[in-house]
Parts: C-alpha cells; sequence; structure tokens
C-alpha cells in the first residue's frame, strides 16, 4: 500500500484516483493545510478540492506527461523503422511493426472505401497509441505512484500513470476525432448536404410544408446522435479502463493474495488493452467511412 | 470527472502525433511493403519462369542424351568395322608378304642347289681325271682329252 500505515482503503482510492493537478489558485484562497493563498500562484493541487477549485485551466501533468511521453514512444519506434525501411527481408522488430501496420491497413481498407490519406496514419496512430497508454495498466499499481513520491519527496503526491483512467485524455482524442468527422462531412457533402442530413432524415415526405415541419425533429435526433459519436468513443474506453484501474485497486489492497489475483486479472486485462484500442480505432474509422458516405 | 484544459492538451498532441505519422511514418513503411510485395510477385514470377526453362532443358537434355549415345554407338560400330578392316588387310599383306619370302627362299636354294651341282660336276670331273691318271699311271694331255671330258661331266 502507498504513502504510509495510516491510510484508509477508502483514503488510499481516493488518492490513487487523484490526478496530478497543475493550475492557478487565485488570491484569499484557503487551501487543504488552512494556508491561505495571498498572491494569485500557479501550483500543484494538494487536495481534490483544490484540483476542482482551479478551474478549467489547470492541466492533469501525470496523464498528459504519460500520454506525450507514449506518443513520443510510439512515434520515435515507428520513425526509426519507416527511416530505415526497404524491401530487404524484414528482421525481428521490423518485422513486428509491420505487423502492426499491415493490421491497421487490412482494416481499414475493409471499412473505408473513399480515397483519404488521414485515415489510415490516423488510424494506426489512434491503436498503437491507446495501446501503449492502456498497457500502463499492467505496470502493479503503487510500482510508478512510489518512485514518483520517493523522487519528488513528497509522500502525498498524487500520481496517475494511466491516461486512458483520465476522460481529459479520452476525450481529446475523441473530439480530434469528432472535429474530423465535421470536417470531412463538410467537405465531401458540402455544407447544405451536411445540415440535410441532419435535419431531412430519418423522416421525410413529398410535401414541403411537412418536410419542414419534420426538421426539428430530424435535428433533435441526428444532432443526438452526431454527438453521441465522440462522447461514446470517449467513455467506452475511459470506462473500460477506469474499471480495470479500480479493480487493480481492490486487488491491491488484499495484501499477499493480491499477488495472483492480481496475475489473473492482467492476463485478463491484457484483452482489455487490446481490444478497447481496437474498438476505439475501429469506431474512428466507421464513423468517418460514414462521414464521407452520401446518402 | 472534471474537464480541464489537459483536454486541449492531448487534443493538440493528438493532433501533432498524427501529423507526424501521417508525414514521416506511414507513407515510408506503406512504401517499403508494397514494394516488397511487388519485389516477391517478381522473384515468384522468375522462379516459375526459371522452373518452367528447366523442365524444358531437361526434355533437351534427354534428346541430346539420346542423340549422343547413339552417335557414340554408330562411332564404335564403325571403329569395330575399321578394326577388322585393318586387321583382314593386315593378314592378307602378311600372307603374300610371307609367300614373296618363300619364294625367294625357294630360289635362292635352287640357285644353291645348281652352283652345288656344277661344283659337284666339276670335282666328278677333276676326280675322274685325278683317277683315271692313276689308273693309266701317266698324264693325261688335258687338251687331247679335254671332249672326252666335257662328255663325261655332262652326263654326270
Amino acid at each position: 500500500m502507498a504513502s504510509g500505515e495510516g491510510l484508509t482503503s477508502n483514503e488510499y482510492m481516493q488518492h490513487h484516483l487523484q490526478n496530478l493537478v497543475y493550475g492557478k489558485l487565485p488570491v484569499g484562497y484557503e487551501r487543504a493545510d488552512g494556508h491561505i493563498v495571498e498572491q494569485a500562484q500557479w501550483t500543484f493541487a494538494h487536495s481534490p478540492k483544490e484540483a476542482v477549485d482551479m478551474g478549467f485551466w489547470a492541466y492533469n501533468v501525470d496523464t498528459l506527461g504519460w500520454s506525450i511521453f507514449l506518443g513520443l514512444i510510439f512515434s520515435f519506434v515507428f520513425y526509426r523503422v519507416a527511416k530505415n525501411a526497404s524491401t530487404d527481408v524484414p528482421s525481428g522488430f521490423t518485422n513486428f511493426i509491420e505487423m502492426c501496420v499491415e493490421f491497421v491497413n487490412s482494416n481499414v481498407k475493409e471499412i473505408f472505401h473513399a480515397k483519404n490519406e488521414v485515415i489510415a496514419p490516423l488510424s494506426l496512430t489512434i491503436f498503437c497509441w491507446v495501446v501503449l497508454m492502456n498497457t500502463m495498466d499492467l505496470v502493479p499499481v503503487d510500482v510508478l505512484p512510489l518512485a514518483a513520491q520517493w523522487i519528488t519527496g513528497d509522500p502525498h503526491l498524487y500520481f496517475k500513470v494511466v491516461p486512458t483512467t483520465d476522460p481529459n485524455i479520452t476525450f481529446g482524442m475523441s473530439i480530434g476525432v469528432f472535429i474530423l468527422i465535421i470536417y470531412y462531412s463538410i467537405k465531401i457533402k458540402g455544407i447544405g448536404g451536411f445540415l440535410g442530413e441532419l435535419t431531412l432524415h430519418p423522416f421525410s415526405s413529398n410535401n414541403l410544408f411537412v418536410k419542414i415541419m419534420f426538421m426539428p425533429f430530424n435535428f433533435l435526433l441526428e444532432g443526438v446522435s452526431l454527438v453521441a459519436k465522440p462522447i461514446s468513443l470517449a467513455l467506452r474506453l475511459f470506462g473500460n479502463l477506469y474499471a480495470g484501474e479500480l479493480i487493480f485497486l481492490l486487488i491491491a489492497m488484499l495484501g499477499y493474495w493480491q499477488l495472483p489475483l492480481h496475475f489473473v486479472w492482467a492476463v485478463f486485462h491484457i484483452l482489455i488493452v487490446l481490444l478497447q484500442a481496437f474498438v476505439f480505432m475501429m469506431l474512428t474509422i466507421v464513423y468517418l467511412s460514414m462521414a464521407h458516405e452520401h446518402h | 470527472m472534471n474537464f480541464n484544459a489537459t483536454l486541449i492538451g492531448q487534443l493538440i498532441a493528438f493532433t501533432v502525433f498524427v501529423v507526424f505519422c501521417m508525414k514521416f511514418i506511414w507513407p515510408f513503411i506503406i512504401k517499403a511493403m508494397e514494394d516488397r510485395e511487388t519485389r516477391i510477385a517478381d522473384g515468384l514470377a522468375a522462379a516459375e519462369k526459371g522452373q518452367v526453362a528447366l523442365s524444358e532443358a531437361e526434355v533437351k537434355k534427354a534428346e541430346m542424351l539420346e542423340e549422343s549415345k547413339q552417335q557414340a554407338a554408330e562411332i564404335i560400330s564403325q571403329g569395330q568395322k575399321r578394326h577388322d578392316e585393318i586387321v583382314e588387310s593386315a593378314k592378307d599383306d602378311a600372307r603374300s608378304e610371307k609367300e614373296k619370302i618363300l619364294a625367294a627362299a625357294q630360289a635362292e636354294i635352287e640357285q644353291q642347289r645348281t652352283q652345288t651341282r656344277e661344283q659337284l660336276r666339276s670335282d666328278v670331273a677333276n676326280l675322274a681325271l685325278v683317277a683315271a691318271e692313276q689308273i693309266l699311271m701317266r698324264e693325261v694331255d688335258r687338251n687331247a682329252h679335254n671332249d672326252v671330258l666335257t662328255k663325261v661331266s655332262a652326263e654326270l
């Protein structure tokens, strides 16, 4: 268990589920230790309440940092392989990378028939990056937080290592996908076509008046289904990983029994790690493919 | 679940990584893989061509082998024939040579015989003369009895 003996299981869980937040505290704010902030300052939050009170312009340094770090690993590794790519016989690691690329490419080709140079690299980035981020869940829950606490010398440091258990991260990506959905919908179908898609389906009529009457209903339905796409995309990934992380935390509180249980759950979790990354990638492809389709 | 600017940070990072992948990773790996694919396909086609050429060569080889076998047999049989001829002619030569030598030897023998006979004849004539001289106890005039002597020696 992390951070000392006197921690109840509830506190332990809460501590583990709190991000390391860097943000601005206003003047006169009473901090967690009773200290009053005399000057507005950028600082790390020392309690969940402080993190919330920092408002929107605060950063989850831990999850965002790991996310960027893992993204850099992905970019670096794949860039190395891409730079040395040749038509010669590929050796072990190159083979593995090419297998990933081939896997993503075949999935994209299967679903997405329009011509688009963004979709395949986008899918590859999503898949590999999300796999890497999810894999952080397989690191025993206390290892990296304890290391961070030891390095910084702060025994109460918040440190969340799995980026995909932070909704900010999953929504950051799904909103990126959402922007692409809207961009391609408008690019392929034009503004009129896109609005028509939102307002003229599923109820339509040959009578112009009835058609106009249907518009608000259609817009409501289609608007919800459009907005539901990024939300479901982000929440699915977040929910699965968050639940997995919670179970890891519960197991971590079991004393010695955690060892076999952790192993069993970790083995099962490998499936979730890969499956959720795959689902995120596939849904991205499907949504963008729908954005390219004419009705 | 409180949202903050992490979301924007992640959105920017996402964009950057996707663009990086699109510009510097994806095209190169895909191009290498496609090139390798065509290279393998070409290699396989070449191998197939080679296989066909090999089987053709195999057939040709068998034909040539058959042909050369026939030629060899022909040459051998010709050689045999020639050999027989040479042996035959050598035999003929030897035979005629033998006859020649035989004839020469006979001729020489004949000549020796006549010579010996002549010798003997003259020796007998002289012997007869000496014997007659002994009998008569006197000199026989060779000139006076020459014709008798010649007659006798001719009769011998």
